[in-house]
């Protein structure tokens, strides 16, 4: 029977003003944003933007400063550990580095949410795995070791694991870094599919222009500390916004700034260098 | 007279070690409350067992071997002073069954199994492979740790048995074959001088609560190691060291608590 989350039209993930960060930092500042099921959103920024932190907040490895979220009905903050576990056996997650059992073949890493979370046989086992894995092309990589196979692979590997068991929100970092021409579209009309076919939630986290606004319903664009723009990735397209622009364009010059800030701790450090003398 | 800076900064050494040790209490509860896997996927400890004990199996049987080999020898040269030869069987016994085999086993597999651990502890931190896990829905401690830390408590008594056999043959070819000691006296005095209870299980004991310490402290050096390769070769380094040092002071204990009269 389906959970009263699963069927209700609610956004499967949604942020009200949150705030981020690390230590005395804060990353992300009054972030507001939704998904909802079926819809697969791209989340863009530059590096060191904060889209990971995003991604953190979402599975629930880091607490909001400020605001509130929510995913299936439920705010984090309010949520305990055994509470959570149980959010987080509906989400799927790709990790930037893929993050494989190294100890575990190509298989037994695809096998592993559903042996731990779901009680088939082995045949049955096998063909979901050999489904899952032929549809990111390697049913016969199965059999690999992790180490052998390549990075643009083991992200592939990655994404099989990720979905394997069919999640109502799918979480991907970076997915399409690494990855030949050919493996970026498939895994691109692949994440579209997904959402189309299981009715799940997709946040992309990507640098990707053109295979996200390909595929994406909504674009959302993360720098300097906050949301700078949203929307559909047509209307994105059309802004005037100089910042969405240079971002789109990628132009050296611009609101975006390429050099990273100086900071008291730099002008310490240099300080100490004697550099200054 | 000591000043306020000396004693604020024995102040914050002392805090950080009784944090430190609460820290580590905390791991174990929390390792002993995830131990219910153990019953229900059997497989998975035997899988470690198999990696610490098995891959450990040649250098333990080795050292033992040697430690055998020193013990027939030093034995011989001591006991000859007083014309005592034939209760060489039962030094190198006492010695291996109580001593020799839980401590020396102890420190190899704290030097073998431990940083094997610690390492991949370790690493599987570094790259993310917990933090998956732990968004997978399933608690590292439970699939990881807890397998892997029983797999090392049962492992510890088999391999000190293992040492302490290998080291009784290796007094045996140094005494009987190489010296000539006679081989009736040679196990008939082991036999009537080493009790069951009181040496061997003694020495039993030990070993449980060596690979307790050991497995352990590898663990959690390895949950503790910051994710860079420095950080885990530091941890590594610390395992060696703070499970050495554990067994030695261990021993100590055990051995004033279970051989006083």
């Amino acid at each position: 029977m389906p959970s009263p989350a699963s069927t209700s039209n609610n956004p499967v993930l949604r942020l009200d003003s949150v705030s981020l960060g690390y230590g005395d930092f804060t990353v992300l500042r009054d972030i507001s944003l939704e998904v909802s099921r079926g819809q697969v959103v791209a989340m863009m920024g530059g590096s060191g933007s904060g889209k990971t932190t995003l991604l953190r907040a979402a599975t629930g490895q880091l607490r909001a400063r400020g605001g509130v979220v929510t995913l299936f009905d439920q705010d984090l903050a309010q949520t305990d550990a055994r509470q959570l576990q149980a959010l987080r056996q509906r989400m799927g997650v790709l990790f930037q580095q893929g993050a494989l059992f190294t100890d575990l073949n190509v298989f037994e890493n695809v096998a592993f949410p559903l042996r731990e979370h779901a009680s088939l046989g082995q045949a049955e086992t096998l063909s979901r795995v050999l489904n899952t894995l032929d549809s990111v092309g390697l049913r016969c990589a199965a059999h690999l070791k992790v180490s052998e196979v390549s990075g643009g692979m083991a992200r592939r590997v990655a994404l099989a694991r990720a979905v394997i068991l069919e999640p109502e929100l799918v979480l991907y970092d970076e997915p399409f870094a690494g990855l030949d021409p050919i493996s970026l579209g498939i895994t691109a009309r692949l994440i579209r599919n997904l959402s189309d076919r299981l009715g799940c939630a997709s946040v992309v986290i990507t640098h990707d222009i053109a295979e996200s606004f390909a595929i994406a319903d909504q674009v959302y664009l993360v720098g300097q500390g906050c949301i700078k723009a949203h929307g559909a990735p047509a209307t994105l397209h059309a802004s005037t916004d100089p910042y969405v622009q240079q971002f789109l364009n990628g132009h050296p010059d611009g609101p975006v700034p390429f050099e990273y800030p100086s900071t008291p701790a730099f002008e310490s450090w240099l300080a100490r260098q004697g550099a200054l003398q | 007279m000591t000043s306020p800076k000396g004693i604020a900064a024995l102040g914050a050494a002392v805090r950080k070690r009784v944090i430190g040790l609460g820290v580590f209490t905390r791991f174990f509860i929390r390792l002993l409350a995830a131990s219910s896997i153990v019953f229900k996927r059997p497989r998975l400890v035997s899988q470690q067992i198999h990696f610490i004990g098995n891959h450990s199996l040649l250098i333990i049987a080795v050292s033992g071997l040697f430690v055998g080999f020193v013990l027939g020898l030093q034995g011989y040269y001591t006991l000859n002073r007083y014309g005592s030869e034939e209760a060489l069987g039962l030094l190198v016994a006492l010695s291996l069954t109580r001593e020799l085999g839980p401590v020396v086993t102890a420190l190899l597999f704290a030097g073998r199994a431990g940083t094997s651990l610690t390492a991949e502890i370790g690493l599987m931190r570094a790259g993310e492979q917990l933090a998956a896990m732990e968004v997978m829905a399933v608690d590292p401690a439970r699939r990881v740790l807890a397998p892997r830390f029983w797999g090392g408590v049962i492992a510890m008594p088999v391999l000190a048995a293992v040492f302490s056999m290998v080291g009784i043959l290796g007094g045996w070819i140094v005494g009987v074959l190489l010296i000539g000691i006679d081989t009736g006296a040679f196990w008939s005095q082991m036999q009537s001088g080493v009790d069951v209870w009181k040496d061997v299980m003694n020495g039993v004991i030990k070993s449980i609560v060596f690979g307790v310490a050991v497995t352990l402290i590898a663990l959690f050096e390895g949950w503790q190691a910051r994710p860079t390769p420095e950080g885990v070769a530091r941890a590594t380094t610390r395992t060696v060291v703070a499970g050495s040092l554990a067994v030695l002071g261990l021993d100590f204990l055990l051995t004033a608590l279970m051989f006083s009269n």
